[in-house]
């Protein structure tokens, strides 16, 4: 492989990798909170490219109102769902949630495929995204940087939240140890609202940004980067939100350079997520970023 | 301040509480002694919320407070150090400090009670980006009570404080417990160091299998006969 091609996977990769980081962060933080395995996640970031495309379509909104009332629909789908599902079963035993969550999955893509239609939609683009910047023979798709650089800010903007606001601290503690929240006057309904607010529009950045590079969007899109995301997320530690970053970069580096290395093993993209999946279980369970701080009791 | 009346607990088929009685005036100190199992823990997180009655009401200043929650109970200012310190081990001391002042919005307040607390526990003062988990037992039992403090308590329930600490420690934190008391804070405390307890206590009551067997001011219990034969050790 030229440098040329190797600098332009790596691109690829960052932009896959930072899709991945924003949707993980959707499963790792409702995790962390809830030790829920949200299933349904998937489908709140395919609901967030059909809310773009129908605001564009059907309003004629601008691109970027479109994107913002997106993310905010999505955000409130998301809260509707915890509320709705997983709320009322919050004191029940772990499994009934799970099972409420996988129910709640497939009834939004069914949803989706009787009101969407189950026939794949074109997503228009804005031409800014078809650039491409050309370095010497490196060519950069102005979507891999744009992806890549919105992903960033983002994931920024979550970290400051998660790590220097109140509401930040408040998630840190109930993820911890709800009872006690409870007892620092912690408002721990508003709190997970929140949470399934920020998780949800993140799933809608990725959404949309993946649809900008993969111009198509069908009912069932959520399920492949759901699932890759969900292996980012326990790549990086489950629960911890750097973790859910740095999984999500590293999957998506991985998939692309193999790709990238081993183009006859292409074929094995989706699977290769699933093995690096078995090889975490198997060998570090707790991810990279892994419960490290003891309790002492 | 305090008035619980005929409370009932149940665990599913376990009648952990059977109908006690008791009172916590204003300015006080109560303490609830008893041996493992009695129910104290069950009393405590009871009155804040965490537990649910089957029977029986529990006033706060003069309020029935049967329907509000933790968290409006702790906004009232009944507040508890909860058994086993449940700090937070993964966030820093001082993160586990404005958790304490989670609820309110008094900044100049708020900055007094930390000195306040960094007076009363300078130890924690110097480990403030320390995280909560890297502390010794003891100083995250002086964590808890200091997390308690900075949500500005009127009644601060404490669920054995001094459980696993060295015998100076003990008298420490029984000396801030005092010293809490005397600045205006009502203290209802359980224990097992039930001497210490009843040497502090301006009024005392004995919990044995979800019922009250002997009430009466702490220094009346230290000379009873019962109370030594079972809880100080003959
Ligand atoms: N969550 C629970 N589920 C079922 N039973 C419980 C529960 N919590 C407490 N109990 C039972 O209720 C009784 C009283 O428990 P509690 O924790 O109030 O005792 P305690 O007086 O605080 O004891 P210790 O001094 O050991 O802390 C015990 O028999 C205990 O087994
Ligand atoms: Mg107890």
């Amino acid at each position: 492989m030229s440098l040329d091609i190797f600098l332009q996977n790596i691109v690829n990769g960052l932009s896959l990798g930072s899709l991945y980081a924003l949707i993980a962060i959707g499963y790792t933080m409702v995790y962390g909170i809830l030790r829920l395995i949200n299933f349904a996640h998937g489908e709140i970031f395919m609901l967030g490219t059909y809310f773009l495309y129908y605001g564009v379509l059907i309003f004629h909104l601008p691109w970027w109102l479109s994107f913002i009332v997106a993310i905010v629909l999505t955000a409130i789908t998301g809260m509707l769902t915890e509320r709705i599902a997983y709320r009322p079963l919050r004191k029940a035993p772990k499994i009934s949630i799970l099972i409420s969550a996988i129910g709640v999955s497939f009834f939004l893509q069914n949803a989706g495929i009787v009101i969407f239609s189950g026939v794949p939609k074109s997503f228009a683009r804005p031409e800014i995204f078809d650039k491409m910047f050309i370095l010497g023979n490196t060519r950069i798709s102005s979507i891999n940087l744009a992806s890549t650089f919105i992903s960033v800010i983002f994931l920024m903007a979550l970290l400051y939240v998660v790590y220097e606001t109140k509401t930040g601290l408040a998630m840190r503690s109930i993820s911890t140890d709800m009872e006690t929240a409870r007892l620092m006057a912690v408002n721990v309904d508003r709190t997970i609202s929140i949470t399934f607010a920020i998780g949800s529009a993140l799933a809608a950045v990725g959404g949309i940004l993946w649809a900008l590079k993969y111009p198509q969007i069908f009912p069932l899109m959520g399920m492949i980067p759901g699932l890759k995301a969900f292996i980012a997320a326990v790549l990086g530690g489950i629960g911890n939100i750097v973790g859910a970053m740095i999984g999500g970069f590293i999957l998506g580096m991985a998939e692309i350079l193999l790709v990238g290395f081993m183009p006859q093993l292409s074929g094995y993209r989706d699977a290769f997520a699933f093995i690096i999946l078995i090889l975490i279980l198997l060998f570090k369970p707790d991810g990279l970023m892994g419960k490290n701080v003891q309790e002492k009791v | 301040m305090l008035r619980v009346e005929d409370l009932h607990v149940h665990y599913g088929g376990i009648h952990a509480l059977k109908g006690i009685n008791f009172e916590v005036p204003a300015q006080k100190i109560v303490t609830l002694i008893g041996a493992n199992g009695a129910g104290k823990s069950t009393t405590l997180r009871t009155i804040c919320g965490l537990v649910d009655k089957s029977q029986g009401s529990i006033y706060y200043e003069d309020k029935d407070i049967n329907d509000f929650d933790t968290r409006q109970r702790t906004i009232g200012g009944l507040v508890m150090v909860p058994e086993g310190r449940r700090i937070f081990p993964n966030l820093t001391v001082y993160e586990n400090l404005k958790l304490g002042a989670f609820k309110r919005n008094d900044t100049d307040g708020i900055k007094k009670d930390l000195k306040w607390v960094y007076e009363l526990f300078p130890r924690l003062e110097e480990r403030l980006q320390q995280k909560g988990g890297t502390l010794s037992g003891g100083e995250q039992q002086m964590l808890a009570v200091a997390r308690a403090l900075m949500s500005k308590p009127r009644l601060l329930l404490m669920d054995e404080p001094s459980l696993g600490l060295a015998p100076l420690l003990v008298q420490e934190i029984f000396e801030i417990i005092e010293e809490i008391n005397s600045q205006g804070t009502t203290i209802l405390l359980i224990e097992q160091n039930a001497y210490a307890a009843l040497k502090v206590a301006d009024y005392a009551y004995v919990l044995e299998t979800g019922q009250i067997i002997i009430e009466g001011p702490g220094d009346e219990l230290l000379q009873n006969d019962e109370v030594k034969k079972a809880y100080l050790g003959g």
